[in-house]
């Protein structure tokens, strides 16, 4: 519509400049030591960086637990996939929703929930051990091929999602086309299907390569002595080491913008042109042995998938140290659940969490959405840099943004934008709100590009000014989008544990921070109530989550 | 048909959910014949095609080529080419790469080039082996769908609607390079349209279908002169009807002012045997009526309701005591208002006549019927 507010579009691209570019800035700034009262400007850092073998090994060990992660996702998730969307058996609607389950599982919570169904004392490892007889547990949950096992569970959804989709909206009379000029089943698998699908797969491996690059629970629990970045970068603030610690970051944000850029080069060659079509129809599975088959196999994955969120729950039950060496608890009781609510100190985490995850949402569903709207409205520079602003926090770890916060917050220069957040409570709802940016800002971007101009000239012409045309045509269009983008950062800020490892203070710890220190005391009770109340949460942001999607 | 029949439709019924789609259609296409299967949405024209080409089995019915029965056969053992509507041209695959996708995987290098070439060729878009599908034209587009389809040389062509997403300005053109196209080639061909100007150009014969039957199978000739049936007549071109009791010499008795008078037709084959007195409705070309001086004998008068200019000619809508009816006229014939004589021309098809079927509706037959 009108094109006006040049003031306004400015004021929000130095806001997101602040708060997101600006503290990576710094952080490279300061790792070639030009801040005042340093040294002066050096590569000294990154001297000291590359001439230490663990730093090298750290990077490729993030960079190859990624490619495999997409690997490992994508032979899982896409093959899922052509069954849930290609057949038809019994089943197969409710089956197909829990095999997207995993996605909704807040990091944290999938590796607790891993660890005490496959860790040495989880209920899968004592079974098998009592059933074979062992003296020691048959394995150790522990190392590279602990933390891949959790990102494959988790990640392949992403492969699964896409892939799904891709399918729904492939034209069936490609496929005829392809059988009427003679080509099998197998040929047009190959020759049709999949490099149709290519678009959506590689979405899917650049999502699950950017996850897994900035995975950080799956490695700090099981990773032990393995480093990949992530957890090499938290070790080394959390040693003082603050000038190695930001090389680090400014190394992982390398590593991630490059890998961004090689996995959009490929897609480059895909031209999919705009035609519409009828998605073709699901097979029905006519012999009753293929029918009984798949359908075994989808309860058993069912079964599987839902294991975890079944074993929180009942470990949620076990009090302190009841829980020993049977098979199945001998005690069950509330007792972990009345502590949360008579103990205040152990409430606090929840409020904690609760109130900062509410503040960030709320915050960046108003930037992300002004933002948006600029950026949709006008053309030029302005508009490109809102954008890239909005989803820069994507693309860079959540770590490096950790770092970069504290680095640009931890002192008070006021004439430089610097203030002293760190140690304040105001330093987390911060961090989350700008790794909210994304889920909410490309929601709206999305949203408004899709919107009919038509519908707000409309408005216009019968007489709404802008806020009316705002409130009762743009918001009231855009809120499945908006409700989409809002829940998916509630949830994000709500069991965030990448961010707040580094910039929480005891006073606002939250509930991530609280289920590490219940796993440190043994508490597993508590540890697991906490994570049945961020899984439930998630579970709910994310059927809205569906809901917006489907429209 | 002189041609011996090679591609035969016997028999064929569909039903999806319950709902009948194809009742009992049967068809024979001779050997280099270019059938067009027409008729309104829903009449179950892109289903027998969709039978053919192997994508849909018929319930009951069988699909043979040159002698063989083909109806169990998957799509992709026929070899059958088809043109679909929306093209279905492979985004991922550059033009070459599109049409070389049905040639045999065993040819040379240099075979398949030539091959690609040879078709590219036939439809006139010679050089186009690297442009890419999102960068040419619809009607390229069009044409390289049919280059695709015609290259592993199948047995038999299917096109379905293969005009109907150009544009209009397009769509004349792109029917000759077709028409030319085809004929060069020779193939035996069955091509589903809506559109009965479509149908005219590119068939040799035409079947009319409705509601899952087949109502004609003919030369644009029989169609428009002799329609077999009542929505045969309304379909193909323009007509209406006034309804009238069939004499015994084979005249249609209209009552109303002016009259009563007799007008005469041909009787379409389900009057046969038909008695005297029968309630019947004589469908006319707007061409084959004509204005009158008032009081001719056996003119009916009626009032001009509408008057439409067309380039060619100008049409009158007149409502007469039995029906509303669609004339030919001058440009200046007539104005809306007049009261006017109508009467049989002597020129234009002779008016077809069909049993009278109330369907509930007043006497005035829908007319003037847009084909667009």
């Amino acid at each position: 519509m009108t094109k006006r507010f040049p003031l306004a579009a400015v004021a929000v691209a130095l806001l997101l400049a602040w708060i997101v570019g600006y503290p990576l800035l710094m952080t490279l700034v300061e790792a070639l030591g030009g801040s005042s009262g340093g040294v002066g400007w050096t590569l000294e850092h990154f001297r000291q960086f590359f001439a230490r073998p663990d730093e090298w090994i750290a990077l490729w060990r993030s960079l190859w637990i990624s490619a495999a992660s997409v690997g490992l996702a994508a032979l899982v998730g896409v093959p899922l996939a052509f069954l849930f969307e290609r057949t038809e058996f019994p089943g197969r609607r409710f089956l197909g929703a829990v095999a997207a389950l995993p996605v909704a599982l807040p990091p944290l919570v999938g590796v607790i929930a891993f660890l005490f169904l496959y860790g040495e004392s989880g209920l899968v490892s004592r079974v098998v051990q009592s059933v074979l007889g062992l003296a020691q547990p048959p394995w150790r949950l522990a190392g590279p091929g602990a933390i891949l096992l959790v990102h494959a569970y988790s990640m392949y959804v992403y492969f699964y999602l896409f892939t799904r989709a891709g399918l729904a909206r492939l034209d069936a009379a490609l496929l005829e086309a392809a059988a009427s000029l003679g080509a099998g089943r197998a040929r047009t698998l190959f020759r049709v299907t999949l490099p149709v699908l290519r678009p959506a797969l590689v979405s899917a491996a650049l999502l699950t390569f950017m996850t897994s690059l900035a995975s950080f629970s799956a490695p700090y629990l099981f990773g032990g002595s393995f480093r990949v970045m992530t957890t090499q970068i938290v070790a080394s603030k959390l040693n003082g080491e603050v000038a190695m610690a930001q090389v680090e970051a400014v190394m992982l944000a390398a590593l991630a913008i490059l890998g961004l850029w090689a996995l959009r080069r490929t897609d480059r060659a895909a031209g999919a042109t705009g035609v519409r079509g009828v998605a073709p129809a699901r097979r029905e599975l006519r012999s009753p042995l293929a029918r009984l088959g798949t359908g075994a196999l989808g309860w058993l994955l069912a079964a599987v998938l839902l294991l975890p969120h079944a074993m929180l729950l009942l470990i949620s039950l076990v009090p302190p140290f009841t829980w020993t060496t049977e098979w199945i608890p001998p005690v069950l009781q509330l007792s972990n659940w009345a502590a949360l609510f008579s103990q205040p100190e152990k409430l606090r985490p929840v409020l904690n969490s609760l109130w900062m995850a509410a503040a960030s949402t709320a915050a960046a569903l108003a930037l992300g959405f002004l933002a948006a709207r600029l950026s949709v409205v006008r053309k030029g520079f302005l508009s490109g840099s809102l954008e890239w602003l909005i989803a820069l926090p994507w693309a860079i770890p959540g770590t490096v943004f950790a770092v970069a916060l504290a680095t640009t917050f931890g002192v008070s220069q006021p004439w430089l934008g610097r203030f002293v957040l760190i140690g304040t409570p105001a330093i987390l709802p911060l961090a989350y709100l700008v790794r909210s940016l994304p889920l909410t800002g490309r929601g709206s971007i999305a949203g408004l590009r899709a919107l009919d101009p038509a519908l707000e000239e409309a408005a216009a012409s019968l007489g709404a000014d802008r806020w009316r045309r705002l409130w009762r045509v743009v918001v009231p269009m855009l809120r499945p989008a908006l409700a989409a983008g809002a829940g998916l950062a509630f949830i994000t800020a709500l069991g965030d544990l990448i961010v707040s490892i580094v910039l929480y203070t005891y006073d606002t710890r939250p509930i991530s921070m609280e289920i590490l220190s219940s796993l440190r005391l043994q508490d597993l009770g508590m540890a697991a109530v906490y994570s049945v109340l961020l899984m439930t949460a998630s579970a709910a942001a994310f059927l809205l989550w569906m809901r917006g999607e489907a429209r | 048909m002189s041609v011996p029949p090679f591609l035969v439709l016997d028999g064929l019924d569909k039903s999806f959910g319950g709902h009948a789609v194809l009742r009992g259609l049967s068809l024979e296409v001779g050997k280099g014949e270019v059938l067009a299967l027409l008729g309104p949405s829903g009449s179950g024209k892109t289903t027998a095609l969709r039978l053919v080409a192997g994508f849909e089995a018929p319930d009951r019915g069988t699909v043979r080529v040159g002698g063989d029965d083909v109806t169990g056969l998957p799509p992709e053992r026929r070899r059958f080419g088809m043109v679909f509507q929306h093209y279905a041209l492979f985004p991922h695959l550059d033009i070459a790469g599109n049409v070389a996708f049905g040639l045999d995987g065993r040819l040379s290098r240099e075979e398949t080039a030539r091959r690609v070439a040879a078709a590219l060729a036939l439809v006139d878009l010679p050089g186009f082996e690297r442009r890419r599908v999102g960068e040419i034209s619809g009607g390229q587009q069009q044409r390289v769908a049919l280059a695709r389809a015609l290259a592993p040389e199948p047995r038999v062509l299917l096109l379905d609607e293969p005009l109907s997403n150009l544009d209009p300005s397009l769509r004349e053109r792109t029917r000759r390079e077709l028409r030319r196209a085809i004929e060069r080639v020779g193939i035996t061909t069955v091509l589903v349209t809506h559109e009965q100007e479509e149908a005219f150009h590119l068939g040799d014969r035409v079947a009319v279908l409705h509601g899952g039957r087949l109502h004609q199978a003919g030369s644009p000739e029989d169609l428009y002169e002799r329609p077999a049936t009542r929505f045969v007549a309304g379909f193909v071109g323009r007509a209406s009807g006034v309804v009238g009791t069939l004499e015994p010499d084979g005249t249609v008795l209209l009552a109303g002012k002016g009259g009563p008078v007799c007008w005469p037709g041909t009787a379409a084959p389900e009057l046969e045997g038909a008695a005297p007195g029968t309630a019947v409705e004589l469908v006319v070309r707007p061409e084959s009526l004509a204005f009158q001086s008032p009081g001719t004998p056996g003119a009916l008068t009626g009032r001009v309701t509408e008057r439409r200019y067309a380039g060619t000619g100008t049409y009158y809508l007149v409502l007469l005591d039995s029906g509303e009816v669609e004339v030919l006229a001058g440009v200046s014939a007539a104005r809306p208002g007049d009261e006017v004589a109508v009467a049989p021309a002597d020129r234009g098809p002779a008016p077809r006549i069909f049993r009278w079927q109330n369907s509930g509706l007043s006497a005035s037959v829908p007319v003037a019927r847009s084909l667009r």
